[in-house]
């Protein structure tokens, strides 16, 4: 089959995409083709009309489209040429993309593969809840696209498992909407999601926020009738003696994301277990040449104003590997104490890192610090760390020691 | 008296502890930025809040128009506004940015589209 | 007016849809009144998927003659219908020298009810067959397949069909009269028909249709068996079903590792009689009993694999304190109901025997009436073509000849949207968002509809004209929305 050259193919045109696009062709490169595979630009923030993205990219509140089509609009001023309604099925490792839609099957030749696919919802079947099964069980995600795409109204009295952001922003939107939300329930004994929606989501209407609880039970034949909690103990387990059972018919469920990583996987590419996204370079470059990753499908971020700005650090670093290629990492990336994980994972040490952290759990006070070889390089303070929150770290250069790996701590402080 | 504030301006949510006299501040602490004390006593003497819903469209692509407010509301009046934005049909084409309902209840903040949705081409 | 039917077959399952198919070659007017929403809707899409070889069954019995012969002939019917099926071969794992004694006897009672080339096999062979399963020794059945049930039942229906037998679904049988001209009149919750025979092959309900038809001497014990379903990343550790030396009186087979044609894996069933018959709830307890059994002969059951719990019923014949199997109940009483055929206790290995059974009705209808052939019969039913196994050019073959092809409805499964709307349309066309899933595996993935959910019910709601509150998931009752958000 004849395949078609392009410098970059970027897969999906949601946030990541775009503003990978975008910087790609301020950069100077020229043949970039964006696949997507619904019929309008901009991914998961279509439906995610409520505000607040955009202040740390742009400086004001903006709703989720909005946001999106200041990057449709710069694109199409660009001239970035964009499939839409197209599917990609396969990727090679030597970044052969097949891709289908109603015109037909096509492959391209990349020299670069830009992986932003984002993220999809962890569901019922990912955590095993026991109970019948009934209608009536969203993930939020799926809730936010009938709501605010479909014209489709999901119930009229829901509780929410998961204090995940969209689960939080469901449940004001459901409340807006005439529905009545009883409650949220989270497994941790703290929230997934950021504290001001817990203000302005949560408290604003009243709804409350059971930490260390979670449903054990999913009861109705035909739609939801009522679902079961139990509060769980230090381990996550449920605890016997505490079930309390609430009438609803609907449960919305936000309790992950997971990176969409299908198609890097049909690549070679490795994964990291810890964030299910890929293993990357500070280019964001995988362990594949020339395919690179960046957004939700690389690791789920808080704000979409994060997911632009790593997107567009990807597409400098993707220029200059189109220009005169890059140079390998070396460095690997540990980590220790609280910090849950780090991308990039490894680095080459010739020029300044942004290191991206989670914490596996909130911390007051806490102090980060990167050594080697048993000396501490950097050492930055935080007044809060949250699971909820993506914090960096920045490693100078200067500061590296030797070529032995790098470790990411928590430190006593 | 002694409350904690959670400042909603920005993702940052900055958790801010304010010892208050009634509604006078009498010292605040926690807000990385000026915008935090602001955020506070806005939210001692009237909060407001900024809300976003979607309005039917007629003869468009798609069968919603997401809309927002221009400037915050009165808390008290979110419920209201619902209301207006639950009674308006817009025609398509919708352009984000079109001001859909002007000086809603007269609070001094407009409905704005906030995303373009197209006119349905018919084949006749 | 009411129609007359020589035939009305109780029940849409496996069973059901393969008697409306052998009864479909005969000069005969079929319908078959369906319960539920959609056909396939229990036992038959809620098992182990597997082709059993027979041996597992008492010489002699019913259910020993029906599979074996099921298990001999299904390469036959695969063929006309074009069902997916794939002769994997099985083991039965042991560890013990009891286990090695009880395999041994396996082999000979299925070597008497007429199985060839089963053999008790070490380590090596099951290093070269299957590495990662578990055990010291096996048995191996070699004749031993899988098959989706799906496929199976809906292909045998969809035949049907084609060949002039009605399906009713909605249409729950309320109450059965034996009129003075020897008819039957049967009321339904979707109407009011009179036919000549009367087939019960109402599976979990089948004491009750029985009950109707005027035998009262059948009570079904519910018995559920939870299972776990594992996402295709597996796909290669698990290469044949692996069961472990089966204790029949808890009656079911021990909880075993099945492969999906489609490269899931399924782990279970339990076997846990219940009281209610429609309650296919999974439950903690369970969940965690599958884990551990299922990692005696298999290493991979951890969370991050999981991507579903279901269950299924098992129509039981015998209590619980009995345990144990009965046999197949089919029968023709010459003195109380001499046009009633009635199938009770069809449980496992009822999907193997699925067409012996429906032979076996048309031989008990025929010691009463002759059959005509129906010349007309057209036993080939070709599956709609699906996209994801075919080869890029023909990939683009497909989309060339139906732009269909071409939109992915369900990313993970690669389901295009010309397989679903196959899967609603015709007249056996699905109604349900389950009914879409079952025909054509869109949702069955890993993400389980959380990306293509909202477009299948779209094109459902649009084919079908359903409005938004009538629309349903699977079970009756089961509606999704509550009405628009505006409008």
């Amino acid at each position: 089959m004849e395949k078609i050259h392009k410098q970059a193919v970027i897969i999906g045109g949601g946030p990541g995409g775009l503003a990978a696009a975008v910087e790609l062709k301020k950069k100077g490169i020229q043949d970039i083709l964006i696949i997507e595979r619904e019929h309008c630009l901009g991914g998961i923030l279509r439906q995610c009309i409520h505000d607040g993205f955009g202040l740390t990219r742009f400086g004001e509140t903006l709703s989720g489209p909005e946001y999106a089509q200041r990057f449709i609009d710069e694109a199409r001023e660009a001239g970035i040429e964009a499939s839409v309604d197209t599917t990609v099925i396969g990727l090679d490792r030597d970044r052969t993309v097949t891709a289908v839609s109603r015109k037909g099957l096509v492959q391209y030749q990349a020299d670069a593969v830009i992986l932003t696919m984002g993220c999809r919802e962890r569901t019922r079947g990912a955590l095993s809840i026991p109970g019948e099964r009934p209608s009536g069980v969203f993930t939020a995600g799926v809730a936010q696209a009938y709501i605010n795409l479909k014209n489709k109204m999901i119930g009229r009295r829901a509780v929410i498992l998961g204090s995940g952001d969209i689960g939080m922003i469901m449940a004001r939107r459901l409340t807006l909407e005439g529905a009545k939300v009883d409650a949220v329930f989270e497994i941790q004994p703290y929230a997934s999601g950021l504290p001001r929606n817990i203000q302005q989501c949560l408290k604003d209407y009243g709804i409350p926020l059971y930490l260390s609880h979670t449903v054990t039970k999913i009861i109705g034949e035909g739609r939801l009738r009522a679902v079961e909690v139990s509060r769980v103990d230090e381990n996550l387990k449920p605890i016997p003696g505490t079930e309390k059972e609430y009438p609803c018919d609907t449960l919305i469920l936000s309790v992950g994301l997971i990176p969409e990583n299908e198609l890097s996987l049909m690549a070679g590419v490795e994964l990291d277990p810890r964030t299910r996204g890929a293993v990357v370079d500070e280019f964001y470059q995988t362990n594949v040449s020339g395919i690179f990753a960046a957004g939700n499908v690389l690791h789920v971020h808080d704000l979409v104003d994060f997911v632009s700005l790593e997107a567009e650090r990807l597409a400098r670093s993707v220029a200059s590997f189109l220009e005169e290629g890059l140079p390998g990492a070396g460095i690997q990336v540990e980590t220790g104490g609280y910090v849950g994980y780090t991308v990039p994972q490894k680095i080459t040490g010739r020029q300044d890192a942004v290191l991206s952290f989670r914490p596996r759990r909130p911390l007051r006070g806490a102090c980060v610090e990167i050594r080697q070889d048993g000396v501490c390089l950097v050492k930055k303070k935080y007044p809060r760390l949250l699971p909820a929150e993506m914090e960096t770290i920045t490693l100078p250069a200067s500061k590296l020691i030797s070529d032995s790996s790098i470790k990411v701590v928590t430190s006593g402080e | 008296m002694n409350k904690t504030f959670t400042c909603i301006l920005c993702p940052n949510g900055c958790e801010i502890r304010v010892q208050l006299d009634g509604t006078e501040i009498l010292f605040a602490d926690g807000n990385k930025c000026p915008k935090g004390a602001a955020y506070v006593e806005q939210e001692i003497k009237n909060p407001v809040r900024n809300i976003a819903s979607s309005v039917l469209v007629v003869g468009g692509t798609m069968p919603l128009c997401s809309v927002r407010l221009t400037a915050p509301v009165p808390k008290s009046r979110i419920f209201d506004v619902m209301e207006k934005m639950k009674e308006m049909k817009v025609s398509a084409p919708v352009k984000a940015g079109d001001v859909l309902i002007p000086n809603v209840l007269g609070l001094g903040s407009d409905v704005i589209a906030t995303r373009n949705v197209e006119r349905q081409e018919t084949d006749a | 007016m009411i129609q007359t039917y020589d035939v009305l077959i109780v029940g849409a399952g496996v069973i059901g849809c393969s008697v409306a198919r052998e009864l479909s070659r005969y000069r005969l007017s079929v319908c078959v009144a369906e319960k539920g929403p959609d056909i396939c809707m229990e036992t038959s899409s809620r098992n182990s998927a597997v082709l059993h070889a027979g041996y597992n069954n008492r010489p002699g019995s019913k259910m020993a003659r029906f599979c074996v012969e099921g298990n001999r002939s299904f390469d036959e019917i695969a063929a006309e219908l074009d069902i997916p099926y794939k002769r994997t071969g099985k083991f039965v794992v042991g560890f013990t020298g009891e286990d090695m004694e009880a395999l041994r006897k396996l082999k000979e009672q299925g070597e008497k009810n007429g199985i060839r080339g089963m053999e008790i096999v070490g380590r090596d062979f099951m290093d070269k067959k299957a590495p990662l399963i578990k055990g010291n020794f096996a048995m191996w059945s070699p004749t031993t397949a899988i098959l989706s049930p799906f496929q199976f039942t809906f292909g045998m229906a969809e035949n049907a069909a084609e060949n002039g037998v009605r399906f009713f679904c909605d249409s729950e049988v309320t109450a059965i009269s034996l009129e003075e001209d020897g008819l039957y009149t049967v009321s339904t919750k979707g109407g009011q028909c009179r036919a000549r025979w009367i087939i019960n092959c109402a599976g979990l309900w089948a004491d009750r249709i029985a009950s109707m038809l005027g035998m009262d001497d059948y009570t079904i014990y519910p018995c559920r068996g939870e299972y776990y379903l594992l996402d295709k990343k597996l796909k290669d550790t698990l290469p044949l079903p692996a069961y472990p030396v089966p204790n029949y009186k808890t009656g079911g087979l021990g909880i075993h590792l099945t492969p999906t044609l489609d490269g899931n894996i399924m782990v279970g069933p339990s076997t846990e009689y219940i009281e209610k018959r429609g309650n296919y709830a999974t439950t903690r307890e369970i969940m965690d009993l599958l884990i551990r059994d299922g990692s005696r002969i298999y290493p991979y059951l951890k969370q991050e694999y999981f991507i579903r719990n279901f269950a299924g019923i098992r129509p039981k014949l015998v209590p619980k304190e009995k345990g144990g199997y009965h046999d197949f109940v089919i029968e023709r009483r010459k003195d109380t109901a001499p046009h009633a055929i009635n199938l009770v206790g069809i449980e496992s290995p009822g999907l193997t025997s699925a067409v012996p059974i429906a032979k076996e009705v048309v031989r008990l209808m025929r010691e009463a009436e002759d059959l005509r052939e129906n010349p007309g019969f057209r036993p080939v039913r070709r599956r709609f073509p699906t996209f994801r196994d075919k080869s890029p050019e023909e990939q683009a073959e497909l989309i060339r000849q139906n732009p269909d092809y071409g939109e992915v409805v369900c990313r993970c499964e690669t389901i295009t949207k010309a397989e679903v709307l196959h899967a609603i349309g015709g007249p056996l066309g699905a109604r349900t968002v389950t009914g879409v899933k079952y025909r054509c595996r869109a949702m069955m993935g890993r993400c389980q509809g959380g990306y293509c959910q909202t477009r299948i019910t779209e094109l459902l709601m649009r084919e079908k004209g359903i409005p938004p509150e009538k629309l349903i998931y699977g079970r009756r009752g089961s509606y999704i929305f509550t009405g628009e958000v505006r409008g």
